[in-house]
Order: structure tokens, then C-alpha cells, then sequence
């Protein structure tokens, strides 16, 4: 199953996939010896003529070790998580480069604050769902939504967060890779959701800074 | 002995005066009420099942038009093509349906009605009119939830978790008044929740037969009687919520619309305070059912029958703090997405310990493959590997990839499309007692291995899907370039869906017959131990002949003291023997 997660283009999203490796080997693991052991169980103690079952009601040794091994298994698993999304979603870094993203029925609205850094002033530039980001730069956005739940989706950097409306979210990452991404959205916002679907794309400072004189025109 | 059963029969007889109304259509008998359940809840679950067919169809072969469905009319088809309004309507309607049409009454409706007064050893239960009542107002849910297809804009299209603002508006969706319907028929449905479980928690407190001791209960009765409380406390939340999204669609309140001043997330703490409850609603006594199953058929008491209680509890308990662990990507406050992490690798322990219990009670049996007992096994294969899936939702990081997506799909459907091996084990298992007569094993333990072959081949590759990053609730894959590539397996799924379904037709043909032929079964077809199987099958008015007492607890298989294999709770042992302290 590991060559299904798409190609990660993030600076977290090694983490979250080694995250999810450790789990889908403990899960993988588990699931292997817990099959292996009940099938073994009905083979072993089929019902045959002659012999009778063993009156049993339990064994308290055993069920505290079943008990106990999960418990602390799964609180590493909750600590080593709990790290990786404080870096994620507690501590974003800080960076000069802000963008303004709203999702409404069915696109995504991109701003762009312009050379003088501030939102809503006349050198704001705006386009809908083709989003350039220059590489190896961390990219704070502000997103929020217009009008129903969107959700920020971009598989190749293990990004996802809703869009609601009402408020601003902030979303932060940091590409390392240049290419073209998609960006579809993850929440259900109506007849049109499925389709929505922007792209990221991700430039040399070169290449974005063209694109951005380009905008411009 | 032949007078009491002469009295019974004397009982049975005045019961039959009442006439066919009193007796069929507004019967106060648990049994009736149970299989009336019974009834609605399988309807449902062919209509459930329908909807995700032509789901189904659209995923593997989108916008292409579904054979036989030429006559639907505008909009909802056009000439079988489904519209991209009408996909998102059925997939809210599959899970609104299943959920609360299908499981519920089924396994809380049906099973905690029929079984609880005769594993307990009553007469019936507390409030018997409230029970009918139950029933009814249920009914009249169901009748406004199939309503909503037929009324302009067709039915709700914003999922079964109607995540506002999406519900709260009609403009939105595009739905008016099936979206309006849907909150009408929850939150009357919530009054028959109320109603059955307030019955299911006196009855259970107060009229258990002398020496059913709490600890001496089937696990199948505490299942049941967790989850009364369990509906008890979350119906209410769920009703209230309701009320205030109707409020917001239908009077111009702003509970939920950020421009009147309210909060859409305010929406998704209730619900899903109601929502993780409600799943444990639907499993536990799944849960149950399956301990009763297993240990019967292993010949075998539970293992750890004190653990199986206690567990359930813990899970009753922590599922009330553990709601948020479906919104960590919703705007949260990401620190309570980590208190809430931990809350839910806790809630796993006390679902691995069953689990361990489960293969426990297996080690040593002497295994009968009866068509329940392959099924109580089904539902613990597929418990056990929608319980590990959940731990890579329940990480916070992994979360963030795998939320929304087929990962999660696959997940609750290997848990709650689960539960069908469950509810399937608990048919068969008392099918006998309800309907006097054992299934045909042959057809059941075909019905049995195409089932859980096609169940696992439709919901496992779902993983896959999830894992490439596939979003649910998307109404065309080939809309997106990095979807595309896995529609194959889409494909594959929808195959496997259809043969699930058509896996059922033994059931059906198996259940028909079984309704209609003769009566065979004897009172302990299982040579099972609890107090349901010394009532004769079906039990009449009042159940018992005589009123049982209970000397052991449900469990006493291969006991030592008895050179048969079981031990019913109720067989009095001679003097001076020490089966009375039997757990």
C-alpha cells in the first residue's frame, strides 16, 4: 500500500509519512498475528467427537498483559504525534510571504498582497485557482471561506484545512520541490464540489517572480 | 408442569382474542414491537443498499447511464445518468438511512426489544405502550425520511453530518424542503430513541427474574443496557441541534451562519457529541451479540467476562470525550486536537481488550461452524481491522493526509457496515426463538463466505484509494489528474459492491422460507445457557411458562458439574452442589 501515497513535496510531510509508515507496520503487524492466531484457533478447537472444551473464565495474568503492552504502545504513538503536529499546526514559522486564500461555491480566490505587503489596497493581485508560490520558502495563508465549508487540500505537501466562513485560518508550508500541484477541495460544499480543483505551482524566485510581471501584464 | 403450560396456553389464546389490529399493527408484546423492528430495518436496509449501488455506478463509470434507470425523471436522472445534485443526495441518504434506519432499529430496536424481557426472564417490558409508541413515532420518521425523495429539489444533499453552513441555507444546495424533512424525521426519531431507551434502562434496573444478578446478565443485555444510557443522554443533543438548524432554515435564526453572528463549527460539536456516542451506539451491541455467539459455539464461557462488561463501560464513558477527534482539521483549536488524540488512543484499549477476550474465548472451545458463529467471526475479522484503521485517523499528523478521504470511507464501513455480520449473526442465532424455526445452515453459510468475500473486496481496496489521496463525497474521480490513475480499482470496488448485494439473495430466499415453513426449532435449538432459550419457540404472551429463576451466571458451557455441555442459567442443580456460585 506504500507506493500509493503520492510524491511528497513538503518540509513536514516526511514526518507525517514516517508517521503513518510506523502505524501501518504496528497495524500491519497486528492485524497479521490476530488473523494468524483466530484461524489457528478454529482449526485447533474444531468441534471433534470425544473431546470437550475447557471450562475457563478467564486468566488475570494474560488480560493485564493485553491490557498494559497496547496502553503504552499507543501512548508513544499519541507523544511522537502529539510533537509533529504541534510543529505543524501550534508553531508556524514566521515568514514575509502571506497569501489570502477563500474558497466560495466552486473556486478558490487567491490574493496576493502586492508590493507593499498589506491586504486590501489597490496593488493587491488577485486570481482564481492557479496558485504560484516560489520554492524552498515558508508560505503563510490566511484562509477562510465565502460562503459553505471548503477544504484545503494539496496531497503532495500533506496540507489539508477547512476553509470556514466566518473565520481566518492559518495554514503555513514549505515546498521543496518546483512542479505543479493540484489543489482540489476536501469538504463538501455543494453540486459543484467535486471539480473543484486549483493548482499550486511551485517556482524558482526566477520563475515566480516572471509569473507574478506577467499577472501584471 | 402441564398445568402451568396448560395456563400458558389459556394466556396465548385470550392473546389471539385481541384481533389482528391489537395483535399485528399496535402489539404492546416486546416480540412484536422486536420484529416489527426486524421488518423496517431490513426494508431499509435494501433501500440503503440500493442508493449505494447507483453510487456505486457513477464512481466506476461516471456519467453514463445506469441500466434500468431510464424512467427517472428530470433532474433527478436524466435518461440514468446521475447529476452531480442527485450523487450527493444519495450518498447523504445511504448513511442517513443505514445509520439510523437500518443498525438502529435492528440492533437496538429489534434485538434490545425482543431479547432484553426474555434474557432477563420478565414478562414483557416496563412501559409496554411506551414501547408501541416507540415504534410508531419511529415509523412515522421513517415515512418522512422516504417523504423527502418526492418533494422539489429531492432529498438532503449535504451528508449525513449536514455540516452547516452547507444545511442551514437552501441556496447552498440547492434542496429546500428535503433538507427541511431530514431534520424533521431526526428529530421526531429522536422521541423514539428517547422512548425505547427509557424503557430498555427501567426494565433492565427493575425487573430482572430473581438471581439475575448485573453480573450474572448476558453481555448481549449489557450491551443493550449501555447503550439505552448511551441514547439516553446523546438522542438529546442531536435533537436539540436539529431544532436549531431547522430554526436556521426555516424561522431565520443564525445559529449557524457566521453573518447573523453563529458559528458553523458550533454545528459540528454538537453533532459529533452526539455523533461518537452514536457509533458506539451502533457497535456495542454488536458487540454483545457477538460474545454471545462465540462462546455458545465454542462451547465455551466468555473469557474474561468481567473485563467484557467493564470494558463496554469504559467505552461508554470515554466516548463522550472523544467527539473532536472528527474535526482536527476543522479549525479547532489544533492543542485540543491533541487532548483529543489522546482521548481516542485511549478509547482503543478497552476495543483491544475485547477483541483479546474474543480470541480467548475461542483458545480451548469445542467449535461448532454454525451459520452464527461464521458470522459472529465475520464481524470480529472485520472489527479488528477497521479498529487498527482507526488508529492511523486517531494521529493527528496522519490525520491531516487521510481525513476526508476513502481511507476514512473504508474505515467506518468496516466498522458499521461491520456490524451486518453482526446483526446477521444475531438473525440467525434467533431467528428460531422469534420465529419458531432454524434457518437452512446450507443457504446461510453460502450466504455467510459470499458476503464476507465481497464485503472485504468492496471496502479493503477503499484503503488504497485513501492512501493516494482519493477524496470522499467527489461525485467524478476523472475530474482529478491524481485520482485518474487509481480508477481501476473504483472500478473493482463497484464490481464487488454489486456481488455483495447479490450475496444477499440466499438471505432473503433463506428468511421468506423460514417464515412461512414449519415450525421446527424446539425451545434450545443452540443448547444455549440464557433464559430466552427455556421459553418456549416463539415464546407466547407473557414468554414464560414459568417464571425462571436464575442460579448461574449466562457463560456455564463444559461446566464440570454437568456431564452435557451447557448449563442454563435457570436448571436448578440437586442440593448441596455448588453451581449456585457459578459468576
Amino acid at each position: 500500500m506504500m507506493q500509493w501515497l503520492p510524491e511528497n513535496v513538503s518540509t513536514f510531510g516526511g514526518e507525517i509519512d514516517s508517521l503513518f509508515y510506523f502505524i501501518y507496520y504496528l497495524t500491519g503487524t497486528v492485524l497479521v498475528l490476530v488473523t494468524v492466531i483466530t484461524i489457528i484457533f478454529l482449526i485447533l478447537y474444531r468441534h471433534r467427537a470425544g473431546r470437550r472444551a475447557v471450562y475457563c473464565h478467564g486468566n488475570t495474568t494474560i488480560e493485564i498483559t493485553w491490557t498494559v503492552i497496547p496502553t503504552i504502545i499507543l501512548l508513544i504513538l499519541s507523544f511522537v504525534s502529539a510533537s509533529t503536529w504541534a510543529k505543524i499546526k501550534v508553531n508556524a514559522p514566521p515568514s514575509d510571504f502571506e497569501v489570502k486564500v477563500t474558497g466560495k461555491q466552486f473556486n478558490w480566490e487567491i490574493v496576493y498582497p502586492g508590493p507593499d505587503k498589506k491586504f486590501g489596497t489597490p496593488d493587491d493581485l488577485k486570481v482564481d485557482n492557479d496558485m504560484h508560490v516560489p520554492v524552498n520558502k515558508v508560505i503563510r495563508i490566511r484562509l477562510s471561506s465565502q460562503d459553505v465549508i471548503h477544504s484545503f487540500f494539496l496531497p503532495n505537501l500533506r496540507v489539508k484545512q477547512d476553509a470556514i466562513p466566518g473565520r481566518e485560518i492559518l495554514v503555513w508550508f514549505e515546498a521543496i520541490k518546483t512542479g505543479k500541484y493540484e489543489l482540489p477541495c476536501a469538504e463538501l460544499c455543494g453540486f459543484g464540489h467535486s471539480g473543484m480543483v486549483g493548482w499550486l505551482y511551485v517556482d524558482t524566485p526566477e520563475d515566480y517572480a516572471k509569473w507574478v510581471q506577467q499577472v501584471r501584464g | 408442569m402441564s398445568d402451568a403450560g396448560a395456563v400458558a396456553h389459556e394466556d396465548h389464546g385470550h392473546h389471539a382474542e385481541i384481533g389482528f389490529w391489537r395483535t399485528y399493527i399496535f402489539s404492546t408484546d416486546h416480540k412484536m414491537i422486536g420484529r416489527q423492528f426486524l421488518f423496517l430495518g431490513l426494508v431499509m436496509l435494501f433501500l440503503g443498499g440500493f442508493l449505494a449501488m447507483l453510487m456505486r455506478w457513477q464512481l466506476a463509470w461516471p456519467e453514463t447511464a445506469v441500466p434500468g434507470m431510464g424512467w427517472v425523471a428530470e433532474p433527478t436522472m436524466y435518461e440514468g445518468i446521475i447529476p452531480p445534485q442527485t450523487y450527493n443526495m444519495l450518498f447523504t441518504m445511504h448513511a442517513t438511512i443505514m445509520i439510523f434506519f437500518v443498525v438502529m432499529p435492528i440492533m437496538v430496536g429489534c434485538f434490545g426489544n425482543f431479547l432484553i424481557p426474555l434474557m432477563i426472564g420478565t414478562r414483557d417490558m416496563a412501559f409496554p405502550v411506551l414501547n408501541m409508541l416507540s415504534f410508531w413515532v419511529g415509523a412515522i420518521a421513517g415515512v418522512l425520511m422516504i417523504a423527502s425523495f418526492f418533494v422539489p429539489g429531492g432529498a438532503a444533499a449535504s451528508g449525513w453530518t449536514a455540516y452547516a453552513t452547507l444545511s442551514a441555507k437552501a441556496i447552498y444546495t440547492g434542496v429546500g424542503w428535503g433538507q427541511n424533512l431530514w431534520v424533521i424525521s431526526l428529530f421526531v426519531l429522536g422521541f423514539s430513541s428517547l422512548m425505547g431507551s427509557i424503557n430498555y434502562i427501567t426494565t433492565i434496573v427493575n425487573m430482572r427474574a430473581p438471581g439475575m444478578t448485573y453480573f450474572r446478565m448476558p453481555l448481549v443485555i449489557w450491551s443493550l443496557f449501555i447503550t439505552a444510557i448511551l441514547l439516553l443522554l446523546a438522542l438529546p443533543v442531536l435533537t436539540a441541534a436539529l431544532a436549531m438548524l431547522g430554526f436556521d432554515r426555516m424561522l431565520g435564526t443564525s445559529f449557524f451562519l457566521p453573518e447573523g453572528g453563529g458559528d458553523p463549527l458550533l454545528w459540528q460539536h454538537l453533532f459529533w457529541f452526539f455523533g461518537h456516542p452514536e457509533v458506539y451506539i451502533l457497535v456495542l451491541p454488536a458487540m454483545g451479540v457477538t460474545s454471545e455467539v462465540l462462546s455458545t459455539f465454542s462451547r465455551k464461557p466468555v473469557f474474561g467476562y468481567r473485563a467484557m462488561a467493564y470494558s463496554m463501560i469504559a467505552i461508554a464513558f470515554l466516548s463522550w470525550i472523544v467527539w473532536g477527534h472528527h474535526m482536527f482539521i476543522s479549525g479547532m483549536n489544533p492543542l485540543l486536537g491533541t487532548a483529543f488524540m489522546m482521548t481516542t488512543m485511549v478509547i482503543a484499549i478497552p476495543s483491544a481488550i475485547k477483541t483479546f477476550n474474543w480470541m480467548g474465548t475461542l483458545w480451548g472451545g469445542s467449535i461448532r461452524f454454525t451459520t452464527p458463529m461464521l458470522f459472529g467471526v465475520g464481524f470480529l475479522s472485520a472489527f479488528v481491522v477497521g479498529g487498527l484503521s482507526g488508529i492511523f485517523m486517531a494521529s493527528t499528523p496522519v490525520d491531516i493526509f487521510i481525513h476526508d478521504t476513502y481511507f476514512i470511507v473504508a474505515h467506518f464501513h468496516y466498522v458499521v457496515a461491520g456490524i451486518i455480520f453482526a446483526l446477521f449473526a444475531a438473525v440467525y442465532y434467533w431467528f428460531p426463538k422469534m420465529f419458531g424455526r432454524v434457518l437452512n445452515e446450507t443457504w446461510g453459510k453460502i450466504h455467510f463466505f459470499l458476503t464476507y468475500i465481497f464485503f472485504n473486496l468492496a471496502f479493503f481496496p477503499m484503503h488504497f484509494l485513501g492512501v493516494g489521496g482519493h477524496m470522499r463525497r467527489i461525485y467524478n474521480p476523472l475530474q482529478y489528474e491524481f485520482i485518474a490513475p487509481m480508477q481501476s480499482w473504483n472500478v473493482f470496488i463497484t464490481i464487488s459492491a454489486f456481488l455483495l448485494v447479490l450475496s444477499q439473495i440466499p438471505f432473503l430466499i433463506n428468511f421468506v422460507h423460514g417464515l412461512f415453513a414449519v415450525k421446527n426449532a424446539g425451545d434450545n435449538p443452540w443448547e444455549a445457557n440464557t433464559l430466552e432459550w427455556s421459553a418456549p419457540s416463539p415464546p407466547p404472551h407473557g414468554n414464560f411458562v414459568d417464571s425462571p429463576v436464575v442460579y448461574r451466571g449466562a457463560y456455564e458451557y463444559s461446566s464440570p458439574e454437568v456431564t452435557e455441555d451447557f448449563l442454563p442459567q435457570d436448571r436448578e442443580l440437586a442440593p448441596g452442589s455448588t453451581a449456585g456460585s457459578g459468576q
